[in-house]
């Protein structure tokens, strides 16, 4: 490996999703953080084994539903009593339990358009160009039958040596570097 | 001496989701393939084809109907509501079924649901697309349809009336399009990027990279992926129910005798779902046979889709039979006439029709000859297709032709430019599915791997 050159980090690859799961458990406790696993489906094994649990999607969805509900019953009520007042036989104008459907429908629709935000913008979506596409195993594989682990170079424990041995010792079929 | 009786196992277990010897590569060869082969069978060109002709004349009855007006359809008083509602209830009732599938399904951890989900989330926003076009034409003046339909300031400084249901409908039936597709689109992010990474030709590959976003399979992502998914599911659960209650709504909050029922909602939910599952079966029988799917869409999944076809079934049939029960308890002469008429009147016929299509056909479901042979399945989904519609045309036209007065009683007789604005949506529906199957994977793809028998992490506690 050459190196002068930048680096991203170091890619292994793995055989099987347990394997993978046990390299990322093993990571994880080693004391890297900026590290990600790659897998052609979801894992949940995979999920404890990083600590990936970020709440911010459900509360994200739940403030969505709550404007979204108070934007329906807001503007029926504003545009039946302040706008456009039409009184019929005395009614009442805001007369809640017909606003109900319409309250109900926008309420889904903003939580679902937050749900798509989030899960899109937290995950950094949409990205152009990332330097895991650069080694040609990851490209051909990632999306097929590749399971693989990349510990980022900015992990303050990054130590393209010492690294390299972690990894080895993890029982990785192949590694590389991502160049940057 | 071994004391223990000889054991019979208590039940079989059941059947595999995806035939054996598959792997991940070989699942995703076969579904990405579809797509990104240059062949495709000629039965695809064929279907293509009639599919656009029956398009171009939904286009020319559309151009006539908004050069001349509602007057080209055969309604007039007393039948006011003709086809553009019957043909929108029949529509938006088949979209049901892929959201029960993609959703509700999810919900209770069937995991029959994920070879058929993404081809009948397809069929759902088609279904959905050409049940929006009525309700849009039936106004005469789409163009104006924007300050009747939505609540956006305009120089009259009119709104809508928001205790109508039609308004209901509006917001019910935007918001299912909106959601359906977001849910669509959120399940095919990762398969954009399995194709992005399949395909030879540069453009290509940036095409399904850009709708892919830049999906790279990572975890972080993935777990993050999989809250949105699920709670897009929780949240079209609830959805896909309101939907078609609204739109019954459209006839239970009026007061005519035969409309003006509390059994409409789940009535017309079940009726939904009825439909939208022999759609499901009409697209899958064929499907599965024409690009191999059989390994994929098993015989478990036509199974269980056509109990869940005769459960929804019966829920119909007990809704026929509270109609004829509340007309005879209820004591109200004009509700009483009403379904007696249905069942002797002018229209007897049509009633009688839709009995034999909706309660009759579909009993034989009970056999297991029937379920394990999709040519017979197929042939009995295409007459609850016709009995689905025939049940809203029975509602629609029943209830409104004979009115309070004698005097102002009529008969509806349907226009040519009824029947091609109505065979020409059945156009726009084959044009869009088989575009869909030809540019995008019909199956899902990586959810089908994880039913690889390798997907499993041994000594996994989880889920």
């Amino acid at each position: 490996m050459d190196q002068s050159k930048p680096t991203y980090g170091l890619m292994a690859e793995f055989a099987d999703p347990t394997t993978l799961v046990a390299a990322a458990k093993q990571t994880y406790d080693e004391g890297y953080r900026r590290f990600d696993s790659y897998s052609p489906f979801p894992i949940h094994d995979l999920f404890d084994a990083m600590h990936c649990h970020d709440r911010r999607v459900q509360l994200f969805v739940l403030l969505g539903g709550i404007v979204g509900g108070l934007v329906g019953f807001g503007l029926q009520s504003w545009i039946s009593a302040v706008a456009y007042p039409l009184n019929i036989g005395g009614r009442p104008y805001i007369s809640w339990p017909m606003f109900i459907p319409v309250t109900f429908e926008l309420t889904i629709l903003f939580a679902s358009l937050t749900a798509v935000l989030a899960w899109i913008g937290l995950n950094g979506l949409p990205m152009p160009y990332h330097p895991v596409f650069n080694v040609p195993s990851f490209a051909r594989k990632a999306s097929e039958d590749g399971f693989f682990l990349a510990i980022e170079a900015d992990d303050p424990r990054f130590d393209r040596t010492r690294t390299l041995e972690f990894l080895r010792s993890l029982g990785a079929k192949e590694i590389n570097e991502i160049e940057a | 001496m071994d004391p223990k009786p000889a054991t019979t196992p208590a039940y079989l277990p059941p059947p595999p989701l995806i035939e054996p010897g598959h792997t991940f590569g070989s699942v995703t060869e076969k579904i990405a393939a579809i797509v990104l082969t240059r062949r495709h069978p000629l039965s695809w060109v064929f279907g293509l084809t009639v599919g656009f002709m029956l398009t171009m004349m939904l286009m020319m009855a559309l151009a006539y109907l908004i050069v001349k007006g509602t007057g080209i359809w055969g309604i007039n008083v007393p039948v006011g509501w003709g086809f553009a509602i019957i043909n929108f209830v029949w529509w938006i009732g088949i979209g049901h079924a892929g959201t029960l599938i993609s959703a509700i399904l999810l919900l209770l951890n069937q995991g029959w649901r994920t070879s058929i989900n993404r081809f009948a989330e397809a069929m759902t926003l088609f279904a959905v697309a050409c049940a929006a076009i009525f309700p849009l034409v039936h106004t005469g003046r789409p163009w104006l349809a924007a300050y009747w339909l939505l609540p956006y300031p305009n120089s009259m400084g009119i709104w809508p009336q928001f205790r109508s249901p039609l308004i209901w409908d509006v917001f019910a039936v935007a918001t299912y399009a909106t959601v359906s597709l977001l849910f669509w689109y959120t399940g095919l992010v990762p398969d954009l990027a399995t194709l992005r990474d399949r395909a030879k030709k540069v453009w290509l590959a940036r095409v399904y990279g850009a709708l892919a976003l830049g999906w790279r399979n990572s975890a972080r992502h993935w777990a993050r992926y999989e809250t949105a998914y699920l709670l897009l599911a929780g949240l079209s659960t609830p959805l896909v129910l309101s939907v078609h209650t609204v739109v019954s709504f459209d006839f239970a909050i009026s007061i005519i005798p035969g409309w003006h029922a509390t059994i409409f909602p789940p009535y017309f939910v079940a009726g939904a779902i009825y439909a939208g599952f022999a759609m499901v079966l009409t697209l899958a029988i064929p499907l599965r046979v024409l690009y191999g799917l059989e390994d994929f869409i098993t015989m478990r999944h036509i199974e269980n889709m056509a109990k869940v076809m005769l459960v929804t079934g019966l829920i119909v049939a007990y809704g026929y039979v509270m109609e004829a029960f509340f007309g005879w308890y209820s004591s109200n002469r004009y509700e009483s006439y009403m379904i007696w008429n249905r069942m002797t009147g002018p229209y007897a016929p049509y009633y009688w029709t839709l009995i034999l299509c909706n309660i009759i056909t579909p009993q034989v479901i009970w056999f297991k000859r029937v379920r394990t042979t999709p040519v017979l399945l197929f042939l009995v989904a295409m007459v609850v297709n016709a009995g689905m519609w025939l049940e809203r045309f029975v509602i629609v036209i029943t209830s409104l032709h004979r009115d309070f007065l004698p005097s102002s009683w009529g008969m509806f007789h349907a226009t040519r430019w009824d029947w091609m604005t109505f065979i020409g949506t059945l156009g726009l529906f084959v044009t869009l599915f088989f575009l869909f199957i030809r540019v995008l994977p019909m199956i899902s793809i990586f959810e089908m791997r994880t039913i690889v028998p390798g997907a499993k992490v041994k000594g996994s506690s989880a889920h």
